[in-house]
Formats: C-alpha cells, sequence, structure tokens
C-alpha cells in the first residue's frame, strides 16, 4: 500500500496570510533510506516536516507516512513517527533519564517497560554517565542526542530531523551525525531538512531541493552537485600578467574551459580529482615563478545550487550582500 | 535493536489513557518544583513579603471599616492575591513549553492533546493547594485565628475555585504572548488588579469610583466570602455585590472558565493551523 515509500506528499499547499508556505510541494521518501530536504531559511522545509509529522493540517494535497494519510488518520502516524524538531524539545530541568522515562509512558509503554527503554537509549545514544543530571547543564550535542533519543523511543518507521545541526559545533556535529547513521542501519527511514549541502551531501542518499513552498530539483547528491558543477580550484594571482600562464595551467588539471576574472585576478575551472589538482597546480605555478595570492577548493555552497537552479540567489545571501 | 518490546500499548481503554497521560504531565510538572524547590519560594516570597509588610509595618496604620483586626482583614486577602498571581505562573510555564518545543513534541506523540492542558491544570491546582497551606501557616504564625470547621474548607475550597478559573487565563495567555520574557511582563498587570481590590483595603475607604471598581473585582468576591467563612467577616461594604460575596466568589470563577476556557481550547486547536 505504500509501494516501498514511506513518506509521499503530493501538492501539498499551506499558507500564512499572504505567504504561501507550501505551495504544490511534492516528496517521495524510499523506505529505509534518509533523504534529504534542502532550502534556505523560509523555503518551506519546516513546514513540510510541521504537516508530515501531523503538527499542521495542509490546506490543499494529500500525504502520508508509513502508508497512512497524515490529515486523517493522525493518530496511528504518530504512533509511527519521531520528531526532532531545530528547538531541541526536551525538558530542560528534568534530568536525561527522567525525560526519556516521561516520554516512555507518554508513548503509552507503562512504568516498567519505559524504565527499561530509557536505559536502552542512554546507553545507546552514549549519555549514561549524564543521565541522572540536569538536562539544563548539557552540552548542544549531548542535547541534540537526547532529543534524538526521545524521538526514538518506539523505534518509530519513520524520522523526521528538521535541521538537527543548526547551531551546532563541528565535533557536535560529527556525533549527531553518527547517531543518524546508526538509526538507518536499524531500518529508520529517515527525512533530514537542512541549509547545508555539505550535510545533505554526507548523509543523504537523495535530496530534495525546495524554494519557496515547491520542490525544485529531486537527485541523488552526486547528480546535483554534477548539474551545478561539483568542486572548483581556485588561483588569485598577484599580476595581470600572469593570468594566461595561470589559465593554461589549470586547464591542464580541468574538467572544463577554466573561467577568468581579469578584474578580480582570479582563474577557477571544475576539477574531479581536487587534491590532485590542487598539489599539481601548486607546484607548476611556484616552478614558473607565477606569485601567487590564493590557491584552495571551493565547494559549491546551496547558494551555488540555488543559484543555478532558480536563477535567484538564496535570501541570506541577498541579506548578507545587502548588507556588505 | 530494542531488547525491550515496542509493540503495542498496554492494554487499556481510552479514558484510562487521557487519564494516564494527564497524570504523566502532572508528574512533570511536580518533578520540575521537586528539582527546584527555590521556585516555589520564589513564588511565595512576594506574598509572604506581604503579609509580613502590611501585618507588621502599615497594619498599626490600617482601619477596618466598621471595626476589627487587620490582621482577620489582611490575611484572607493575601490568599486571594496568592490564587491570583498564579495565573501569571501559569501563562509563564505555558509559553515556555510553546515556544520551546516542548508542547509540539507532545502533540507529535499518540498521547491525548487534551493531557497537555489538563495536567498543566490540575499540576497548578496542586500547587495551589501547596502555596495555601504555607501562606495560612505563615498567617497563624502571625497571631491570625480563622475558625475551622466545614467554613474553614469551604473557603479553601473558594480559593481553590478561583486559581481553578485562572488557569484558563493563563493558558490563553501563554499561548497568546510570543515569549517567556512578555508572560513575565503579566506581573505588570496582575499587580494594580490585585490591588483594586478588597485584599488590602476596603474599598468604602477608597474613592467611590475606584471602590466601586474594587468591589466589583472578582478577587474581592472571594475575598470578602471566605473572611466570612474563616468566622471573621470584617470590613464588608453595603453595595450589592458586597452584601452576596458568597453567591458572586462561587459565579465568577465560573463566568471566568466559561469565558476563558473555550478561548483556551481554541487556541491550542489552532497551533494546528
Amino acid at each position: 500500500m505504500n509501494d516501498g515509500y514511506a513518506v509521499r506528499a503530493e501538492a501539498l499547499e499551506k499558507r500564512y496570510g499572504e505567504k504561501r508556505a507550501l505551495d504544490g510541494f511534492d516528496l517521495a521518501v524510499r523506505e529505509g533510506t534518509v533523504h534529504g530536504l534542502l532550502g534556505p531559511n523560509g523555503a518551506g522545509k519546516t513546514t513540510a516536516v510541521r504537516v508530515l509529522s501531523t503538527l499542521v493540517r495542509p490546506a490543499g494535497g494529500r500525504a502520508t507516512v508509513a502508508g497512512l494519510d497524515v490529515a486523517r488518520q493522525p493518530r496511528e502516524v504518530r504512533a509511527r513517527i519521531g520528531l526532532t524538531g531545530q528547538y531541541a524539545a526536551v525538558d530542560e530541568v528534568l534530568t536525561g533519564r527522567q525525560n526519556l522515562e516521561m516520554f516512555g509512558r507518554l508513548f503509552h509503554l507503562g512504568g516498567r517497560r519505559a524504565r527499561l527503554r530509557a536505559a536502552e537509549l542512554l546507553e545507546r545514544f552514549d549519555l549514561t554517565d549524564a543521565a541522572d543530571q540536569g538536562v539544563g547543564g548539557y552540552s548542544g550535542g549531548m542535547w541534540r542526542r537526547l532529543d534524538l533519543a526521545a524521538s526514538m523511543v518506539l523505534a518509530p518507521a519513520v524520522l523526521f530531523l528538521d535541521e538537527p545541526t543548526t547551531g551546532l559545533d563541528p565535533r557536535s556535529r560529527g556525533e549527531v551525525w553518527e547517531s543518524v547513521r546508526d538509526l538507518v542501519a536499524g531500518g529508520t527511514t529517515v527525512l533530514l531538512t537542512t541549509q547545508y549541502l555539505e550535510e545533505a551531501d554526507r548523509l543523504a542518499s537523495r535530496i530534495t531541493v525546495i524554494d519557496q513552498g515547491r520542490a525544485i530539483a529531486d537527485d541523488t547528491p552526486d547528480g546535483l552537485k554534477s548539474r551545478v558543477g561539483g568542486d572548483r580550484i581556485e588561483v588569485v594571482v598577484a599580476d595581470r600578467a600572469d593570468v594566461p600562464r595561470v589559465v593554461k595551467v589549470v586547464a591542464r588539471v580541468a574538467d572544463g574551459e577554466p573561467d577568468a576574472d581579469e578584474t578580480e585576478l582570479r582563474v577557477h575551472a571544475p576539477v574531479t580529482d581536487r587534491v590532485a589538482a590542487l598539489t599539481d597546480v601548486a607546484r607548476t605555478l611556484q616552478d614558473e615563478g607565477v606569485r601567487v595570492e590564493d590557491i584552495g577548493l571551493r565547494r559549491p555552497s546551496l547558494d551555488d545550487v540555488f543559484l543555478r537552479l532558480t536563477g535567484h540567489r538564496t535570501d541570506t545571501a541577498q541579506t548578507k550582500e545587502a548588507a556588505a | 535493536m530494542s531488547a525491550v518490546d515496542l509493540t503495542g500499548p498496554a492494554a487499556h481503554g481510552r479514558v484510562y489513557w487521557v487519564l494516564a497521560d494527564c497524570w504523566n504531565v502532572v508528574r512533570r510538572g511536580l518533578t520540575h518544583y521537586r528539582r527546584q524547590p527555590v521556585n516555589i519560594a520564589w513564588q511565595l516570597g512576594f506574598p509572604i513579603l506581604s503579609v509580613l509588610l502590611y501585618g507588621y509595618v502599615f497594619g498599626s496604620a490600617m482601619k477596618v471599616p466598621g471595626g476589627g483586626d487587620y490582621k482577620d482583614f489582611l490575611m484572607p486577602g493575601m490568599f486571594v492575591m496568592t490564587m491570583a498571581f498564579g495565573f501569571v505562573n501559569t501563562a509563564t510555564l505555558v509559553v515556555h513549553d510553546s515556544t520551546k518545543g516542548v508542547i509540539d513534541r507532545f502533540r507529535s506523540m499518540p498521547m491525548a492533546s487534551s493531557a497537555v492542558v489538563a495536567g498543566r491544570g490540575v499540576t497548578d491546582l496542586l500547587v495551589a493547594c501547596a502555596e495555601l497551606a504555607i501562606m495560612m501557616l505563615t498567617a497563624l504564625a502571625m497571631g491570625w485565628r480563622p475558625e475551622g470547621g466545614w467554613g474553614f474548607l469551604a473557603a479553601f475550597g473558594l480559593l481553590l475555585w478561583l486559581r481553578f478559573a485562572l488557569i484558563w487565563i493563563g493558558v490563553w495567555l501563554g499561548l497568546l504572548v510570543p515569549n517567556p520574557e512578555a508572560a513575565g511582563g503579566l506581573f505588570a498587570v496582575a499587580f494594580p488588579l490585585t490591588m483594586i481590590s478588597s485584599t488590602f483595603v476596603a474599598p468604602q475607604l477608597m474613592p467611590d469610583w475606584l471602590g466601586g471598581v474594587a468591589a466589583w473585582n472578582p478577587i474581592s468576591s472571594t475575598a470578602a466570602a471566605t473572611r466570612g467563612l474563616f468566622g471573621t467577616p470584617v470590613g464588608g461594604g453595603d453595595s450589592w455585590v458586597e452584601q452576596h460575596a458568597l453567591l458572586m466568589a462561587g459565579v465568577w470563577p465560573l463566568v471566568l472558565t466559561a469565558v476563558f476556557l473555550p478561548l483556551a481550547v481554541r487556541r491550542f486547536q489552532r497551533l494546528s493551523r
């Protein structure tokens, strides 16, 4: 009845006042995969997750989660999903253990099973040492891991992760990524919203790009990156006269014609074998005595994806530029 | 994989789970006080300080119209004020849960969503009982001597009845205001609303127009009614509403509940819009 798809959305509509938060949004997530939902702030990611997790009713369209209609069978859907929001929705006064036991009882496990399950989850998410401390004293990464554990109490078929690493330091981010990989290995389907192309690339086997409430691309991370152009090597020189020579050197390792920007004294080109290309270009330029101001690899950012797919930049990039 | 059997809830009917969910939300609220007992102290700090200030500092200068001990007038007023301030507390806890995403977490779970609000209400009533007990012990220590018996219990019940009505104002405001700081600002509203009543001063001693407002303040009715039930009916006025304090102490909370319970429920349901 769900033909291999854990989540399906067709033409979802949702409006907040004048703003169309979802404007004919489609999504199909295969069972047992991590699916990335990528988009800038205000693109509709969170609204999509709120509709799919039964928190808000859609104004139009239809959606099923684990084969159940979110609008008509919300209670049944709720027994099969986990939700981890942008705000870590755990109780900060209670201890980690008290949180998980409370959620277990509210998931109707009964006192004994709730206690056992809490102990099990604390162990699994590496929180046993801090189990009996108040959550208020947890680090960002521990907090988010507890939040993940809380959404895993019933071992749900589908887990919604709404920007799980926003505001985390790199180490905590790695910890959360690790936990997500473990969950998927256990058979859970994950829908992950993120503003970071890198995060979607690392975790997801498929990515849907959302803009203005609509899915504008649905592809594998590799497919998406090749559409955007993948990684690029970039060289900035000190002297304008060197630009043609640099173009020639870069062309030897590049996958396509290098672009030269005469005013910024910048040459860049797409590359696949990233590190080898960088080493090669750096060595050759040094041998030829070219004065290099800067050299490096640039990964396509969310902005690049957007610029390529939509022809416009993300709002955040626009605001940054306006402010600069 | 889990070693715990997670298949299906324990077999119980729907009513059982509504009550069980509610109780688990209450347990959470009470655990908060157990882990942070200082919060109760904060909540009681102002009323207890007021009892001491008004009782000892201003007490000798305060008059009760028609004679009588100011303590007999003040103490029931203080109990009422403690109940009245409770709505700010309810609102603060609700706005905290809704902005932090705790309410969303509950709503995304297969529990009864009514338990989220009902659990808050029951918790606040239990806390109100504790507050009243502590306030009354303080009053007794300061020489307040009420009559015991059924009157005393009825007064206690009327105070809780007022608190019950204010829960819904608290829940409604908690879902309405944007952040916990704004909820804290509600004290600025609560303070004059409790002062312009018969908590500290009899309305007859105020300017006429203000005395009228104070006499019709819902908390004045509860204050006057409990003074009667404690066996110390001092400082009552002649207006219709003051003459029928006991009736109005029952009616006012009923009216407030009739208005604000539906508003709070609608506000809660609007979360899914």
